[in-house]
C-alpha cells in the first residue's frame, strides 16, 4: 500500500502541492482527478522520486521511500506507467518485460551470460505479455507496434517488474473505445492483487475502476470520497466536468 | 551459427594464416602493417562498446590508448620488463584515470559528452606533453622491449604478431559476450531510453560509467601493444585527432559490429598506405572516399556482409 503523508511542493511563490495526504490500502484503486495545471503530474513526479517534495513522506508498504531515487524507488516496488509511452524502440517486446523482470531479479552487473537465453526472465515476460494481451507480438520490435499496443506493452514492463504498487499515469491516453474498455477490463482484474493510484481523465474509467477518488484542484485536495459521493460534491464538478462548467 | 559469427571466424582464420601466406608473395613488410590495423581495431571495438552499444560518444578515447602507452613506457624505462606485470600496470593507470574523468563526464549526454571528453583528452594529451624526463612533445625511443618470463619472444616477428592477434581475439569476444548479457542490454536500455531504463530500476549511470571504465581498459592495452609495436611513444597517440580517426573507423564499420571495427580499421589502415604510398595529399582523396562511404553504406562495412532484407541502410 502507499500513503502519502502531508506533501508540500513550490516552485518559487507558486505552490503545485499542499499538505497533500492519500492513503491507499490493499486491493485498492484511488483514483485523482483534476483539471489542468491542478498540480497532478508534480505529485506524480513526487511519489516517483523525478521530483523531490520540499516537506512531508511517501511510504510504500511502510517503508518511507521519499528521498529514495527514482530507480531505488522501483527497486523498493514502485511501478509507473508514462502518460507519454516510454518503453526501449529497439528491444523486442519480450525484451522490454525481460529486461524490467531483470531489473529486479538478481544483479545485472554480469558480464558473460547471454541475458536472451536466461529462462526465469523469459518466462516471467511471456506470462506478462499473455496477462496484457501481447502474446502474439512478443517477436515484434516495440518501434513497430501500434499506439494501443504500445500503451500494453508499457503497462506490461510495470507488471514484469512484479510491483508492490502502480501508479497509473493516463493509461487511457489516446487510446480508442474499445481499446480504452480493454484496457479498463484488464485494470479491473489487477486492482485487487495490486494497489493502484490512477490519474485520468477518462470518466469511464474512473467509474469503472477507482473504489475513492480524491479531486485535485490549485495543489489542493479539495474533496474525496466514492466516485459517486465526489461527483456530488460542490466544488468538484468544475474538476469532473472542466473548467468553465461549474 | 549467426552471420557475424561466420564473419569473425573467416576475419579471424585470415588474420591467423596471414603470417604464412604472404611471404610466399613476397609480402612479408606487409606483417607491421597489419598489425598496425590491429591496435586500431582493439582501440575501436573499444571505443564502439561506448558510442554502439552504449550511445555515448567521446571524443577522448585515444587519450586512454595514450595514457595505457605512458604508463607501460614509463615501467620499462623503469625497469619493469615483464609484460604481464606491464600489463597490471597499464590497467591500473588506465582504470584509475577513466574512473575519475568518467564520473564526472558521464554527468553529461550528447553533444556536452562530446567537448567534456575532447577537454579530458586534451588535458591529458598536454600532461604526456609535460612529461620532460619521457621526451615531453617529441616522445620516446624504448631500447628495452617487454618479455614474456623473461624471453624475448613478444618483442618482434611473429611472436609480437600473434600476441596482438591474440588480444584482439580476446577483445572481441569479451565485448562480444559482454554486448549479449545482463551488462550489454542495460546499456542498450540507456542508450535508447535512459529515463525508461531509470524507472526499470536501473541505476543507469553507474552501468554507463562501467562501460566507460572498461572501454578505457582495452583502449590502455592497445597502447601498451603499440609501445611494443613502435618501440616509441610520443603524445601523439593521445591527440584529438586520433580520437577522431577512432569515431571514423567505428561508424565507417558500422555501429554495435565488432567485426565492423576490424573492418573499419583495416580499410583506413590500407587506405592510408595505399594511396599515402603515391600521392603526398593523399587526404584530398581520402576525405570524399569517406563521405561515398558513409552516404552508400550506411550501416558501415560490416553491414554489407549481413542478408539482404536485415540490412540497417534499409531501414
Amino acid at each position: 500500500m502507499l500513503e502519502i503523508q502531508n506533501l508540500n511542493k513550490s516552485f518559487g511563490a507558486l505552490a503545485v502541492s499542499q499538505d497533500i495526504s492519500i492513503e491507499i490500502g490493499a486491493g485498492q484503486c484511488h483514483a485523482l482527478i483534476g483539471p489542468n495545471g491542478a498540480g497532478k503530474t508534480t505529485l506524480i513526479h513526487q511519489i516517483s522520486g523525478v521530483l523531490q517534495a520540499d516537506s512531508g513522506a511517501v511510504l510504500l508498504d511502510g517503508q518511507d521511500i521519499t528521498r529514495l531515487s527514482v530507480w531505488q524507488r522501483v527497486q523498493a516496488g514502485l511501478g509507473r506507467t508514462f502518460q507519454l509511452t516510454s518503453v526501449l524502440p529497439s528491444f523486442s517486446v519480450l525484451e522490454n518485460m525481460a529486461i524490467a523482470a531483470q531489473a529486479k531479479r538478481g544483479s545485472s552487473m554480469r558480464f558473460f551470460r547471454a541475458a536472451a537465453q536466461e529462462r526465469a526472465l523469459n518466462t516471467i515476460a511471456h506470462a506478462t505479455a499473455e496477462r496484457v494481451g501481447l502474446s502474439a507480438r512478443t517477436d515484434v520490435l516495440a518501434s513497430d507496434l501500434s499506439h494501443g499496443e504500445l500503451r500494453l506493452l508499457e503497462l506490461g514492463i510495470a507488471l514484469a517488474a512484479k510491483p508492490k504498487f502502480l501508479l497509473l499515469d493516463e493509461p487511457m491516453a489516446g487510446l480508442g473505445r474499445t481499446e480504452s474498455a480493454a484496457l479498463i477490463t484488464l485494470l479491473a482484474d489487477l486492482r485487487g492483487s495490486l494497489p493502484m493510484l490512477l490519474v485520468e481523465h477518462d470518466m469511464d474509467a474512473i467509474f469503472q475502476l477507482a473504489d475513492s477518488v480524491s479531486v485535485l484542484v490549485d495543489g489542493k485536495v479539495i474533496a474525496r470520497g466514492t466516485p459517486d459521493a465526489v461527483r456530488a460534491a460542490p466544488g468538484a464538478r468544475a474538476a469532473y466536468l472542466g473548467e468553465g462548467a461549474a | 551459427m549467426d552471420r557475424p559469427l561466420i564473419l569473425a571466424a573467416f576475419i579471424f582464420a585470415l588474420l591467423l594464416a596471414l603470417p604464412l601466406l604472404l611471404p610466399l608473395f613476397g609480402a612479408a613488410y606487409l606483417t607491421g602493417l597489419i598489425i598496425k590495423a590491429m591496435l586500431l581495431a582493439i582501440a575501436a571495438i573499444s571505443l564502439d562498446l561506448l558510442i554502439g552499444h552504449g550511445g555515448m560518444v567521446s571524443l577522448g578515447h585515444a587519450a586512454f590508448v595514450g595514457v595505457g602507452a605512458y604508463a607501460a613506457a614509463i615501467g620499462l624505462e623503469s625497469g619493469i620488463e615483464d609484460i604481464l606485470v606491464l600489463l597490471l600496470i597499464t590497467l591500473a593507470v588506465t582504470g584509475l584515470v577513466a574512473l575519475v574523468t568518467g564520473t564526472l563526464a558521464l554527468r553529461t549526454s550528447g553533444v556536452y559528452l562530446l567537448m567534456i571528453t575532447l577537454a579530458f583528452g586534451q588535458m591529458i594529451y598536454f600532461t604526456l606533453t609535460s612529461l620532460a624526463a619521457y621526451g615531453g612533445d617529441d616522445g620516446l625511443t624504448l631500447w628495452n622491449l617487454a618479455t614474456l618470463f623473461g624471453s624475448d619472444v613478444v618483442q618482434n616477428g611473429a611472436g609480437l604478431y600473434y600476441v596482438v592477434l591474440g588480444t584482439l581475439l580476446m577483445v572481441w569476444w569479451f565485448v562480444h559476450r559482454l554486448s549479449r548479457a545482463r551488462f550489454g542490454r542495460v546499456l542498450r536500455a540507456a542508450r535508447d531510453n535512459p529515463q525508461r531504463a531509470e524507472v526499470m530500476g536501473f541505476a543507469v549511470k553507474r552501468y554507463q560509467l562501467a562501460a566507460y571504465v572498461i572501454a578505457a581498459l582495452i583502449a590502455g592495452v592497445s597502447g601498451l601493444l603499440t609501445v611494443q609495436y613502435a618501440e616509441f611513444v610520443s603524445p601523439a597517440l593521445a591527440t584529438w585527432q586520433r580520437s577522431g580517426d577512432l569515431i571514423v573507423v567505428v561508424v565507417l564499420g558500422g555501429l554495435a559490429s565488432r567485426n565492423g571495427a576490424i573492418l573499419g580499421a583495416f580499410f583506413i589502415v590500407i587506405v592510408e598506405e595505399v594511396l599515402g604510398s603515391f600521392l603526398h595529399e593523399w587526404r584530398l582523396i581520402y576525405g570524399p572516399l569517406l563521405v561515398l562511404m558513409v552516404l552508400f553504406a550506411k550501416g558501415g562495412l560490416s553491414d554489407l556482409f549481413a542478408p539482404r532484407g536485415t540490412r540497417r541502410s534499409a531501414h
